[in-house]
């Protein structure tokens, strides 16, 4: 859910309770985006012009292949030249983009997605099963170096029914399916023969690539055969490697860019005060953890991890580290933006006797913990772990930070030392989330954690279409992790970005990435 | 002459074996750094099984030597070989990036050489005035200051207080010529501010050194003018150390521009080498470092030649 979605809950009474925590969240940290919206005309793009995003990220080592997509800036790139079976919108919920729609079987094991028809790629290729089937198959099978490998796992077989339905058969029923196959690495791209291109930048999106330097810029040119009429205003979108937080902030200010991501949260009420800039934020599924390791001593302890848990003052943490542009964490993954939040499940505080408490049981006392972080693991990790070590402190917790070089941190400290620093970008559905990480044996489940009643869950929850039934047991999942998990998670934090106010953005933007869920070319235009 | 033509030869062979040995510790480098390519470019996601994947398809299993022995055979060729991130000819991506370097080192070479040369003779002429102090303090803090702060500096009052130039050297191949001489001046001005002092001082000092000499004592005696006798007199004798800084400064605008390339978002070929090096992108970072390093030799070569027919000298070290 965006700020604004909920900031105009907010104002018209209509809020849940869940809806008015985060909506009077919004209202607090977005004055300038308040009152941007409520001055603004009625919603009206204008077709045309030249967009120059800054983005604060992208890398000389960038490619156009899929697989590869792993920054903001190839995010961007991927939904300027792509579309994908499905997208996220900003309810957070998935509609068809180039599936027209999409049907399960009773136990969701079988999917069959009917296609758009008519829609063609950049090369003039009309848009057809067999590019469908071999645009997921470059993301399985042995020789893949594609992230959404996992994802896929779970897919028997896919087979084309005539030129414009697929139909993918499952290993067990995942009622989330549709969303998984709309992750951002499963472009859809023409095939010849079975087999896709990777790296040729040619896909059904809204604009058709013109130039890419990467780790500078890319460059597209509007798509006119675009199939959806109402996106894809700007003729032009040029998007620029600003990495430097500085620069990128200058080039905003002084006009040389007309959009940029990740503000400096430091000086963002800086530059909130400059009169034709826009500060947004949104609410997302990002958030950042201390991952423990599980399987070793001396986090094996659920006493222990719970100390932990207790002795760490959150609200200080969204404070300081995030400068209020978040929202406290509850010791589970699952963001108040997602469906089926935990909105009763008490949130837990710091208390250094609960946490003197579970440390003696753990038989712990006096003991030192070394807690690993580098800011490559998050910004301000360094900070947030020397908070951690002050607040464990007053529960006779000696945490000792060690801080790790930035370069390497993900392939020698995270899953490889204890405990640890780590950001996740979050997952749209919590089946999705708690597969990647807390599932059993999962590629990534960076606490190594095993939980058998919250494993038996994951599968039930996953093939059940009923929606009463799942929300009952995705609370009891967030329960357990949050009370015998091997992760800390501290906070929620929003994406915070900024336009001139030439620029007309959604008006209710997707939180499921930053900047209107990475589609801002395509939903947003000059004003 | 024939003495000269030796020692180039001598010194280009030389060359060619600080290359080789440059290549080596690079490569030993980056065999050392932690994770290679397939884990950094897969990053979070990296799972046992894409990383070997990826490593198969980069050929990255086959054992370290072979690979640099490989590398080795195909430079000598002439033969760059391809990004291991992004497949691209890396002859084509550096081309690019070393244009764009050469350009701004031109350009900030084009403002700073004479400028500091003209400042220095000045200097020397009005030794211990007010000017040889204030153009003393001025380049020696300027050059104090680390390049970023310069550069913001200079951003904050000429891009953002008073919008003369744009805040970033956002310029590709398309962008015209003086429109990019236009935007690479502010970098240019960080970069001017940056080595003007070295030579500035340099220049200052030979000439200050060869006032005391008996031919100058004898251009003063005959009455020539003090500014004839430092420009026509003391200048050419003293060429041989400012030619020597004025070339290291223009190596170093050359190969020392990573900060100033990232404040000003310039597509540089330091960017690039950064990059690389965090991505462990082994034949992009070689065929850059091999850049980097050629400019240093062939630079230095070319400061002794020069200084060398500046003052035959020399040749003949006592």
């Amino acid at each position: 859910m965006t700020s604004n979605k909920k900031l105009t809950a907010a104002l018209s009474g209509d809020v849940s309770r869940r809806g008015f925590l985060g909506g009077t969240a919004a209202l607090g940290v977005t004055a300038a985006s308040s009152s941007a919206l409520m001055g603004r005309k009625a919603y009206a793009a204008k077709k045309g012009g030249h967009l120059r995003a800054g983005i604060g990220h992208g890398s000389t080592t960038d490619s156009l292949d899929p697989a590869t997509y792993e920054n903001g800036f190839s995010l961007a790139l991927d939904y300027t030249l792509h579309n994908h079976l499905g997208e996220v919108d900003h309810t957070g919920g998935v509609k068809p983009e180039l599936a027209e729609s999409w049907e399960a079987s009773p136990d969701a094991k079988t999917w069959s997605f009917k296609l758009r028809k008519g829609v063609e790629f950049h090369n003039g290729k009309s848009l057809e099963a067999s590019d469908v089937i071999a645009s997921i198959e470059y993301h399985m099978g042995e020789d893949t170096k594609s992230p959404a490998k996992s994802l896929l796992k779970q897919v028997k077989s896919m087979k084309a029914d005539g030129k414009h339905e697929v139909v993918i058969e499952l290993e067990s029923g995942n009622a989330d399916f549709p969303y998984v196959i709309s992750d951002y690495h499963i472009a859809i791209k023409p095939a010849t023969d079975g087999k896709i291109n990777p790296t040729d930048g040619i896909g059904t999106g809204g604009y058709v690539l013109e130039n890419y330097e990467p780790g500078v810029r890319f460059m597209a040119n509007k798509n006119k055969n675009y199939f959806k009429s109402d996106r894809a205003h700007f003729d032009q979108v040029e998007l620029i490697t600003i990495i430097d937080l500085a620069a990128r902030q200058n080039a905003l200010t002084t006009g040389e860019i007309d959009m940029m991501d990740r503000a400096d949260l430091k000086t963002v009420h800086l530059l909130k005060r400059k009169p034709g800039i826009n500060v947004m934020e949104t609410v997302g599924y990002k958030h950042y953890t201390f991952p423990m390791r599980t399987d070793t001593k001396p986090f094996d302890n659920n006493d222990l991890r719970l100390a932990l848990k207790y002795a760490l003052d959150r609200e200080e943490l969204v404070k300081k580290i995030l400068r209020g542009h978040g929202v406290v964490g509850n010791d589970h993954p699952i963001s108040p933006t997602n469906q089926y939040h935990a909105d009763g499940l008490a949130q837990r505080a710091y208390d250094p006797d609960k946490a003197k408490f579970h440390l003696k049981k753990a038989g712990m006392e006096g003991e030192t913990i070394q807690l690993s972080a580098a800011d490559a693991a998050f910004p301000g990790a360094v900070d947030a772990a020397v908070l951690y070590k002050e607040h464990a402190a007053k529960a006779g917790i000696n945490i000792e930070v060690v801080r790790e070089p930035n370069d390497g941190y993900w392939s020698n400290v995270w899953m490889k030392k204890g405990w640890g620093a780590c950001y996740w970008g979050g997952r749209p559905t919590e089946d999705w989330m708690f597969t990647t990480a807390y599932a059993a044996g999962a590629d990534w489940n960076d606490t190594f954690w095993k939980h058998d009643r919250f494993n038996e869950l994951l599968l039930a929850a996953r093939a059940e279409l009923d929606s009463d039934k799942r929300r009952t047991m995705y609370y009891e999942m967030q329960e357990i992790v949050s009370n015998d998990g091997g992760v800390v998670v501290p906070m929620f934090a929003n994406y915070v970005f900024a336009a001139s106010d030439k620029i007309l953005p959604s008006e209710q933007m997707a939180g499921n990435w930053e900047l209107d869920g990475s589609k801002f070319a395509e939903r947003w235009s000059f004003a | 002459m024939s003495q000269i033509l030796k020692m180039v030869a001598q010194r280009f062979a030389l060359g060619l074996l600080t290359l080789f040995v440059v290549s080596l510790i690079i490569f030993l480098g980056i065999e050392l750094l932690p994770g290679d390519i397939a884990e950094e470019i897969l990053g979070q996601g990296a799972t046992p099984e894409t990383v070997a994947a990826f490593r198969r398809e980069l050929g990255l299993d086959v054992p370290p030597h072979i690979r640099y022995v490989e590398w080795l055979w195909n430079m000598l060729q002439g033969d760059m070989g391809r990004s291991l991130a992004n497949k691209r000819e890396i002859s084509e991506l550096i081309g690019l990036r070393f244009g764009n370097t050469l350009f701004l080192a031109v350009t900030a070479a084009a403002i700073s050489v004479p400028l500091a040369l003209t400042l220095g003779v000045l200097a020397a002429l009005y030794r211990y005035s007010f000017y040889d102090r204030a153009v003393n303090v001025v380049t020696l803090s300027s050059i104090s200051f680390p390049e970023f702060f310069v550069a913001y500096i200079l951003i904050f009052f000429l891009a953002v207080t008073y919008p003369v130039f744009p805040s970033i050297a956002n310029i590709s191949d398309a962008t015209p010529f003086w429109e990019k001489v236009y935007k690479v001046l502010l970098p240019a001005l960080t970069l001017t501010l940056v080595v003007v002092a070295h030579m500035m001082r340099m220049t200052r000092a030979a000439i200050i050194n060869l006032l005391a000499s008996p031919y100058i004592e004898m251009a003063n005696l005959k009455g020539l003018s003090r500014a004839r006798i430092i420009v026509k007199h003391a200048l050419p004798n003293a060429l041989a150390p400012i030619i020597n800084v004025v070339v290291i400064n223009l190596a170093y605008l050359i190969v020392g521009v990573v900060v100033v390339e990232v404040v000003f978002v310039y597509p540089g070929l330091g960017q690039l080498m950064v990059d690389s090096v965090s991505k462990r992108d082994l034949p992009v970072v070689q065929a850059a470092a091999m850049i980097f390093a050629g400019t240093y030799v062939l630079l230095n070569l070319l400061a002794d030649i020069l200084s060398i027919l500046t003052n035959p000298r020399l040749l003949h070290p006592r």
